[in-house]
């Protein structure tokens, strides 16, 4: 069921090329560096609260 | 209530009339900024008459963005607001008797030099009219919209810039109808589309905006 | 049944439901988005105007409508958050803006590569895209505002005020735009074309649920991290195990 005939002319995107995977991959490595991004703030603030937490039980002690 | 409106608006004009050079500034950088278009441009009759609604709005909108500070912050560093926000009276009619005072220190100065600027870019008569009311009608908005802003950031680092930033799309709409009724009437094709869609958006800025701007002070005193 | 809503409002425990929800949300955004991009891609015929540079719409489209929805959705936390004063309402508008501001800026890149070839020029001032650029100018404004403000209180209720206020221009901008875009008689062409075949509007509503799910996911794992950095000091943080965090070996 495909449109296509062969990798090339999918790739070639019908002359199109740039303009169609210029806007896939602008927008595929937006959307992952916001994934990757977000990912490590959540883990930067768990390895801060787990640090304000040492301090904490250190004083205490 | 009217008597506290009455003397909010009073104080506020005194304090200002106190430094007038302060009320020259906006007025200064709406004439410069406006004269530096046709320096850059060229000084072709044409072209200048063709950008002229839009330069003039333009220059007169970042100038009334320039006077925004003036509305709160010294208030502010001085814990006069503070004071006005515990006072019994609502603290929305003690902005909106603010913001009559700015208008009559920013926006009608504003208003009445923008002739003779339009005189530079050699508008016809008619249209010169129509920039008056424009401006008359769309200062304003510009000074109710700009209070929420001003309001927002008081006290922040980089006060003025973020006020811009936060300012200066929700002042499109104002610039659209205001620059588009001189443009229209020196086009030939009549203001008052314009002019009736600019009056609305005054009356509905000034029926939220000062609420607005009252809870993004009490946000700021917190 | 009664869902306990005003259980799950408290940070703590949405950052267990939250937690439980991302992988979900994140599943069907993939295999989504996988179907979405199979059917706009390759099972899709070519626009006979058009000719493939049409297939940008797959992400064009969703990524103009998340932009706009993700900002309603953002007022309506907004609103919710000076209403019941609730601090997650404030963590909740925080963790969507950037992923509606991204997806603002991915529609107008994604349009101007669209436009370039249709319209011969990367930028034309047409009322949809001057609209979505303001709405770009309208995030980032939220997102300046938040950066200057350090308290977080503070900054919850002030961004609020300014998604509220945003969120109320929002119809007066559109229309002003479009009124001013017809007088001047600039270029509003219909990116959607008049007939659309069936399989290519399948294939972007499906590339729409993709975003739409993305969007969850992200800003709910997002939100996970606010949650955190929020509340350093509170025992159910300390509680937490330490997965994955450098210090924790």
């Amino acid at each position: 069921m495909s449109y296509w005939s062969s990798w090339h002319d999918f790739l070639a995107m019908g002359g199109y090329a740039g303009f169609v995977w210029g806007s896939y991959a602008v927008t595929a490595l937006a959307l992952a560096a916001e994934v990757f991004w977000v990912s490590g703030r959540r883990r930067a603030a768990l390895a801060h609260a787990a640090i304000a937490r040492e301090l904490r039980e250190r004083e205490a002690s | 209530m009217i008597g506290t409106l009455a003397w909010v608006l009073r104080r506020d004009l005194r304090l200002a009339l106190r430094r007038p050079a302060e009320l020259a500034f906006a007025l200064f950088f709406f004439l410069i900024v406006a004269s530096l278009f046709p320096i850059g441009i060229g000084p072709q009759p044409e072209l200048l008459r063709a950008i002229a609604p839009g330069v003039l709005w333009v220059a007169a909108l970042l100038a009334s963005l320039l006077a925004l500070p003036r509305l709160f912050s010294a208030d502010h560093a001085d814990g006069t607001l503070e004071q006005m926000a515990i006072a019994p009276h609502p603290l929305t009619l003690i902005v909106v008797a603010k913001l009559a005072a700015h208008w009559l220190t920013t926006g009608l100065p504003l208003t009445l030099l923008a002739p003779l600027i339009a005189l530079q870019f050699g508008l016809p008569a008619e249209a010169i009219g129509v920039l008056v009311l424009s401006l008359a009608l769309g200062t304003p908005v510009l000074g109710a919209i700009g209070a929420v802003g001003a309001a927002l950031t008081l006290g922040l680092r980089g006060g003025g810039v973020l006020t811009a930033i936060l300012v200066l799309p929700l002042y499109i709409p104002a610039l659209i109808f205001g620059a588009g009724a001189v443009e229209a009437t020196v086009a030939g094709t009549g203001a008052s589309g314009h002019l009736s869609l600019l009056a609305a958006l005054l009356v509905f800025t000034l029926t939220f905006a000062p609420w607005a701007a009252a809870a993004s002070v009490r946000i700021a005193l917190e | 049944m009664a869902i306990p809503w005003f259980k799950y409002a408290s940070p703590a425990s949405f950052y267990g439901l939250a937690g439980r929800m991302v992988p979900w949300f994140t599943a069907l955004a993939i295999a989504s988005a996988l179907v979405g991009l199979w059917i706009g891609l390759v099972a899709a015929p070519t626009d006979f105007q058009q000719g493939d540079s049409y297939r940008i719409i797959y992400i064009h489209v969703p990524a103009a409508w998340m932009g706009m929805f993700v900002y309603l959705v953002m007022a309506g936390w907004a609103a919710a958050g000076l209403v019941f004063n609730t601090r997650l309402s404030g963590m909740m508008v925080q963790a969507l803006a950037p992923t509606g501001a991204l997806f603002t800026f991915i529609a107008l890149w994604t349009g101007a590569l669209w436009g370039r070839p249709t319209w011969g020029a990367y930028w034309v001032w047409d009322a949809r895209l001057t609209s979505t650029l303001i709405l770009l100018f309208l995030y980032l404004g939220y997102l300046a505002l938040r950066a200057s403000i350090d308290d977080a209180r503070r900054a919850d209720r002030a961004g609020a005020v300014l998604v509220l206020v945003g969120a109320i221009n929002v119809p007066i901008i559109y229309f002003s735009v479009r009124w001013w875009n017809t007088l001047h008689q600039g270029a509003s062409v219909n990116l959607q074309g008049s007939s659309m075949a069936t399989v290519m509007l399948t294939g972007m509503l499906v590339m729409a649920f993709a975003a739409w799910m993305y969007t969850l996911a992200v800003s709910l794992a997002r939100v996970r991290a606010i949650i955190i950095e929020r509340e350093r000091h509170a025992a159910w943080v300390a509680a937490l195990p330490r997965e994955g965090s450098p210090a924790g070996g």
